[in-house]
Order: C-alpha cells, then structure tokens, then sequence
C-alpha cells in the first residue's frame, strides 16, 4: 500500500557455531581467558590420568620441599605433591563454584519471579529472603553442615543457601522494571498466560544480570569452600580442593610461600577468566549490543 | 557586525572525526541581540548537537570537525575548558527538556540558583539571596520565601521550568538556549513558559536560540527560524516569510504535515453498533493500608463514554487528566474501582484473568513509545504472532498473516525475522500496529501513539490507522494531548480534567465551539492555533 518508508536493515543470520566463535574471538582477552579456562577444566577433568604423583600420598620423607625436579611446584608439609594436589583440587574447587552458582541462579531466578510478578507472594517471600539476609552466610554454612555431616552434596548445598537471596532481590527488581514495560503489557493484552509473559518477556531480561552475578557466586562459593575447609567444617580435609590446600599452607606460608600462592594464583586466573567469559556472552546474548558490535 | 551576539559558520560536526560520518553539515547561524531564532528540524536533524557544540557539551564520540561558533567575538571551538565555564554561565546559558532530570533532585531549588552565583560573583551572601529571590520573582513564580527552601519534587513541572530558566538567567548572559523547554509540559503551562521567555528577552535583551520540533511553536516565539535536515540547512528566514512562503519542498512537507487545529469535517454514522461502552467507569489509588488509611486519588471518576464500530473517539487532556487511567481500566492493564465496561455487548470491568482472556482479543493497544513496545530481544514476527499462538491458532497461518499485516502496515514481509532496533521509530510504531490488528480486534485503544514520533512520520501513522479503519471497520480509542491530532482524526472528543469528564460531543462541537471553560482554555494554549500551516497562510487570511 502506501510505498514510503520501507528501507530496513538487512538480516544478520548467525548459526550457534558461529555465535560461539565470535563470542570467543571477540577479544584477545577473551581467547587469552577461554584458554585458560579450559586448561585448568580439561586438567581438572583428567586429573587421575595427568598427576606425576598420587595428591594424598604421604611422603614425610620430602616435607615442605621448594620445587624442584620431582616435584615442580615443591610439596606440603605432609610432602604431597602440591603441582598434583592443584590439578585433583580443581575438581572438588569447580564443582562447587559452578554448581553452587547454577542452583542459587536456578532457585533465586524462579523465586524472584514469583515475589516480581505475583503481587500477593512478594510480602511473603520477600520477608523470608530478608530473614536468611540477616544471618552471616559462613555462619548459616556451618550449620547446615554441623546439622547434617560433611559431604561434597551438603557443602554445596550449605553454600548455595546463603547465596540465594541476593539472586532473588536483583531478579525481583528486574522484573519490577520489566513488568512496567509496555511490550509486557502488549502480551497481557494478547492474552499470554502468567507463565508465557515470565519465559518469553520477563526471564530474558534477568540474564545479563544474572550471569554477572552468576560467576560472582562462583568465585565466592570457591572461597566459601576453602573457609569451610579452614574451620574444619568443609569437605574431608584429606580430597584436596584449591581452598583447603591453602587454609592447610597458610601456618608454612614462610618456610614455603608457594602452598598458598600457587593455588591462589590458579584460583584468581580460573575467577577471573569466568568473569571475563560472563561479560563476553552478556554482550552477545543482547541483540542491541551485538548490532553495536557490528558498527564499531 | 561586531554586536552579533552568536555568528556560526561552516560547523561541520562528525562521528569519531570522521569526515565521512558527518552528522552537522556546514551549518551557518547569525543571532543578533534581542533576537530569537528558532532551528526547527525533526530527530536526526542535528538541531541539538548545534546547541552542546556551543556550549562546548559535545559527547566524547562527536567533534566539530571545521568551522567556527563565535560568541560575543571569542570563538567557542577553541576556548580553554575553564573559560567555557566561565562562559557557560555568564555569556551564555541552557534549558533543557526536562526539567526534573536538569535539576538536582536532593538540593533545595533556590540554593541551585544561589549556586550559580556563589561561582560567578563575588557578591556576599545576603546579596546573593535578594538577586535569587528577585529573579524568582521575574519569572513570576509564586510565594518565593517559600519555594525558595522548596525540593524540586515539591514542584510542577511548570515551577520547574520557571527555576531552570532563572537558573540560566541570574547572571544575565546575552544567549539564552533553548532546547525543547517546553515538549514536556503541558499546553496551558507551554503557552505561560513561552510568554515567560519572550518577555524576559525584551526585558534584558537576551538573544534566544529556541530549538523545537513543534511549528506551532515556532510560530508563537521565533523572530527567525532555521530548518535543518539531517544535518544541513534547508533554508533561513523571518517567521512570516518561511510560514507563508517556504523556499524548498522539505520545509513545505513539514508544513503540511502539521495537524490543523480545525476539526476536520463530520463524518456520517453508517452504523448503530457499539463496540465499547463504559459507564461510571471509576478507578481509586490508594486507601486501604494496614494501620494507616492511605490519602485516596480518584484517578478517573464516573467516565462514561461509548464508541461505535467504524469511527474513532478521541480522548484528550492535560498530564494527570486521568486519560491514561480509562485507557488501561479499558484494556483491564489495572483494575476499575467500580462502574462498567462492555466491550462487543460483554461487561468486562469485574471478569477474573481466566473469564477474561477470550474477550481480550476483541481488544488491543497501541502504546506511546515506540522503543519499549516491542521485546527488544524477539524478532518482530514472533511478537506479533504472540497473540494468535495464545487463542490456538496453528503457527504456520500466524506466521503467514503476520507477513500480510506488515506488507499492510507498509513494511517487508521480510521483516518478520528481523528484530525491533533494526527498525526506526516511526516503522516500529507500524509493527506495533500490525501486532494489535494481528488479534482482528473490534476495538484499537491508541495511547498516545503517535506523540513520540517526527510530525511527518505522525502524519504517515495516522493516515495508516484511517486507512486500517475503513477497511477493518475499526472503532479506536484515541488518546491525546494534542488537540490538533484530535481535531485531524476523531469524529467525537472527551475532554477529561482531574479524572473527570469536562465535555464529551461531536469533535466539530467540542473543538470548533466548545461549551466549557476548561475546554477554551485548552484550545487557547495551542500554540500555532491561527495559522494554517498546510495552506501557509493564517486563518484570518483564509478566503
């Protein structure tokens, strides 16, 4: 009908390949941190198959050597070897930091939406994260742990827990904000049910905050767990993870410095390659953000 | 002429320093004292950009690449960043749009003005109070002493104005700058902000460079008026001579896409059926509360109005007339305190969401702005077959209707798989068309859809939405505050004021000779209101 105005960008058509690949290459930081990354989750990974020596033998014999030949990174004062101890501690280390991160996202995410868009469950929930706020997050750890005994799945859990309710206020106020948008109200008026407005218009809108937050959580459940192990109230001090090697090197740190600093260093490389890795997929996942990208 | 007070030539502005990327294209401005020279232009035109390069506020990824801005015979361009202070307030000065966001929101208003002085002037303190209390004065607020100590929040958004523009006048600078000081006020308090500046630049003789999209406007306030398309200047002349002989066809186009405040001629009633009926429609903020009764605002109280199918009922009134309130008590966005709406014979006003959802397809909306209208993160088909998926209808014929519908709203089939930021604002107001007819409602509710769009582009909407009704046999609900759209596309007007219902009748009545005082009021401050823009000439002058 009316010929005017019909001059439109034309369409970018990306495959899932290919938006991985542009994420990755779309800074040398960002190749530099996916290299990292999957070094020390590949090493993780295939740890029992990689260590030059068994992480829990002990061999009182080589207590608190520097590095040397046989042992690259020294050993500890139980003379394990600290370069195998790393690699096997990355296991218990990055189970926890992402899976703590995923089910405090999941769980904060699902209930944020309910106390954002359900009116008559905001009180209600809000007043019960307010309550879990107000107790010191290694605190309520500790007795979640003392309640039911150390294991890989309590220590998770225990460190979830307190993490959920920072999750559940920064999606609340997402969707307090989103809800006012008329897109939203277009779908309302288009009939769309309560479930459909939150997977479709709501939830998209939490993601790029949620990632960020998402490898915060990370990289505090990593150091919530080395806390745990410190007080004794974390995983069998005996299964090494980047925390507990550290809390056990703290009392040698001057006879060899290297038991803290090594896997303090892989854990602010692995953190920080995570957080560079969130802003990158953020980035890409907003589509304004990628048209941007394509002019600059 | 050396008592020029600002002479722009050849500013040539680009993105980036790039030559290739220029967004101000050799502009050439001259404003002589006591002069008011407005620079018209619809978004894109660069008129705003002209107004931060003299005042040295370029964003960082903007520079002026060539040319000069000569201010009182000091060139701006190359001015140190501490004499532009200096400058910025004693030489020249700015208003902004809005003035709630220029003020500082946590600091009393008269210390914001006092603080201009304590800056510039070496006057004591005491002084500085009566120069601040003077200058509120001038610009006739009212009860000094006390807005004085006032928060800018306590304040309407006509006050708020009056302090911006005492703010930029205290230290009496020759150039006052304008940008669209009155876009989001009010007509009644645009026409007092607009007398307010006019007769403050005969009282101190400050030469005013107005920026406006709004030719109504220009015509009440410009001595000169400049039109700037995409960076260039069409052409520069007196008020009169550009309104009445405009020298090139953009500016002739824009003249005659400027709604005419006549109503236009009646339409006869071919139909006696009533798609949307409301009666004592009320909606009630506040009250309740656990220990305390809230304070109750009665938002909308006993609106009645109907609409029959095929023609379109205009809805107009001031911010905080309670306009938006019917509307989205209509579409059951908020839930009506009391009264009644039918829409196609069903009462909806009291239906539960599950009762409700096969009746919200007889219904649909079109929104004001056309950025947060569509799900930024979706391509453009999928949100307009949102609503057909809901009522089970089989994705392939959504999907294939959603691609006639934007071919009839004037956009690509192609553009189903495209996303909303690939569009212009004009072009997703047209999406947001298609998704609501996607529904085939009964009944459009247009909440100011057209407001936030270029006068060229409204006028292209709006002869769209004529076009869908005749064809469709649409009844639309449209909601203004301009009173010359209004008057362009409605058959009948409800003039609302404090949520009530002022005069409701026929457009030609309510417009042409309207009964009420309210209404006049109303029709006075349109600003353009004697002039017919699309035939160049004022209405007196009419044969």
């Amino acid at each position: 009908m009316t010929g005017q105005t019909t001059t439109v960008a034309p369409r970018e058509t990306i495959s899932p390949f290919a938006k991985v690949r542009d994420i990755v290459l779309s800074s040398p930081i960002v190749m530099v941190a996916t290299a990292l990354l999957a070094i020390i989750v590949l090493a993780a990974i295939f740890a029992p198959w990689i260590v030059p020596h068994d992480p829990v033998r002990l061999t009182p014999s080589v207590r608190l050597k520097p590095p040397n030949e046989e042992y690259w990174l020294g050993t500890d004062a139980f003379g394990r070897d600290l370069f195998s101890r790393i690699i096997t501690g990355g296991r218990i280390s990055l189970v926890i930091g992402v899976g703590a991160a995923i089910a405090a996202v999941a769980a904060g995410l699902l209930l944020g939406l309910l106390a954002g868009y359900i009116r008559w469950m905001d009180a209600l929930l809000m007043r019960m994260v307010d309550g879990l706020m107000a107790i010191p997050n290694v605190l309520l750890a500790i007795a979640i742990v003392s309640l039911w005994g150390a294991s890989l799945w309590t220590v998770l859990f225990a460190i979830t827990i307190p993490e959920v309710p920072r999750v559940v206020r920064l999606v609340r106020s997402v969707v307090l904000s989103a809800r006012e948008e008329p897109y939203v109200e277009a779908a309302i008026a288009a009939g769309s049910s309560t479930w459909l407005i939150m997977r479709r218009h709501l939830v998209p809108n939490t993601v790029a905050p949620l990632i960020i937050q998402g490898t915060y959580i990370c990289a505090s459940a990593i150091l919530t767990e080395a806390i745990l192990s410190f007080l004794g109230a974390g995983i069998n001090p005996e299964t090494p993870s980047w925390g507990n090697i550290m809390a056990e090197g703290r009392i040698y740190f001057q006879i060899n410095p290297g038991i803290v600093l090594w896997p303090g260093l892989v854990v602010s490389v692995a953190i920080l390659s995570i957080n560079l890795l969130g802003d990158a997929v953020r980035d890409a996942l907003d589509p304004r953000m990628a048209q941007r990208g394509i002019d600059r | 002429m050396s008592d020029r007070v600002l002479d722009i030539s050849n500013l040539r502005i680009a993105l980036n320093g790039n030559e290739d990327s220029q967004v101000v294209k050799g502009l050439n401005l001259k404003i002589e004292p006591g002069q008011t020279m407005c620079l018209v232009g619809e978004s894109g035109s660069g008129k705003s950009l002209t107004a931060l390069a003299t005042m040295g506020l370029l964003p960082k990824v903007l520079s002026p690449i060539a040319g000069s801005i000569v201010l009182k015979g000091e060139d701006m361009l190359t001015a140190t960043p501490a004499r532009m202070r200096t400058l910025r307030a004693t030489a020249m000065s700015m208003i902004f749009q809005e003035p709630m966001t220029a003020l500082n929101p946590v600091a009393r208003v008269g210390q914001q003005i006092e603080e201009v002085l304590e800056f510039h002037s070496d006057l004591s303190q005491s002084e500085r109070r009566r120069r601040v209390l003077e200058m509120m004065e001038a610009v006739h607020l009212p009860d000094i002493e006390k807005l004085y100590k006032s928060y800018p929040h306590q304040l309407s958004g006509g006050q708020r104005q009056r302090i911006m523009i005492a703010m930029a006048l205290i230290m009496r600078p020759q150039l006052l700058i304008a940008d669209e000081p009155t876009t989001a006020l009010d007509v009644t308090t645009q026409a007092q902000i607009l007398k307010l500046i006019r007769e403050l630049r005969e009282e101190q003789g400050t030469a005013v460079l107005f920026i406006t999209h709004d030719m109504g406007v220009v015509s009440e306030i410009a001595d000169d008026v400049t039109v700037l398309k995409l960076g260039e200047v069409m052409e520069t002349q007196s008020v009169d001579n550009l309104l009445r002989h405009p020298q090139t066809d953009y500016t002739r186009d824009l003249l005659r896409s400027v709604p005419s405040q006549v109503p236009r001629p009646a339409r006869s009633v071919a139909t006696d059926e009533i798609v949307l009926d409301t009666d004592k429609l009320c909606k009630t903020y506040g009250g309740g509360g656990l220990f305390f009764r809230a304070r109750e605002v009665m938002a909308a109280q006993d609106v009645s109005l109907s609409l029959l199918k095929g023609r379109t009922l205009g809805i107009v009134g001031e911010s905080g007339s309670g306009k938006s309130t019917v509307a989205r008590c209509i579409m059951r966005l908020i839930d009506p305190t009391s009264g009644s709406i039918k829409v196609g014979g069903k009462d909806i006003a009291t239906l539960s969401q599950k009762d409700l959802k096969p009746q919200r397809k007889n219904i649909q909306i079109v929104f004001q702005d056309p950025m947060r209208s569509l799900n930024p993160r979706i391509e453009v088909g999928e949100s307009i077959i949102e609503g057909p998926l809901n009522f089970g209808v089989p994705r392939n014929k959504a999907m294939t209707r959603a691609r006639e519908l934007l071919e009839l709203v004037g956009l690509p089939a192609s553009a189903v798989d495209r996303f909303p930021h690939q569009f212009s604002g004009g072009q997703r107001q047209r999406i947001a068309i298609a998704r609501a007819l996607a529904m085939d409602p009964d009944v459009l509710v247009a909440d100011e859809a057209v407001s936030a769009l270029d006068v060229s582009v409204q006028a292209q909407v709006l002869d769209l939405l004529a076009e869908l009704q005749a064809r469709f046999g649409l009844g639309i609900l449209f909601i203004t505050h301009d009173l010359g759209v209004a008057a362009q596309i409605c058959d009948d007007v409800v003039v609302m004021q404090y949520g009530r219902v002022v005069e409701y009748g026929p457009a030609g009545q309510v417009l042409g000779a309207p009964q009420q005082d309210y209404t006049k009021a109303l029709i006075a401050a349109a600003p353009g209101r004697h002039w017919d823009f699309a035939n160049f000439r004022p209405f007196a002058e009419a044969p």
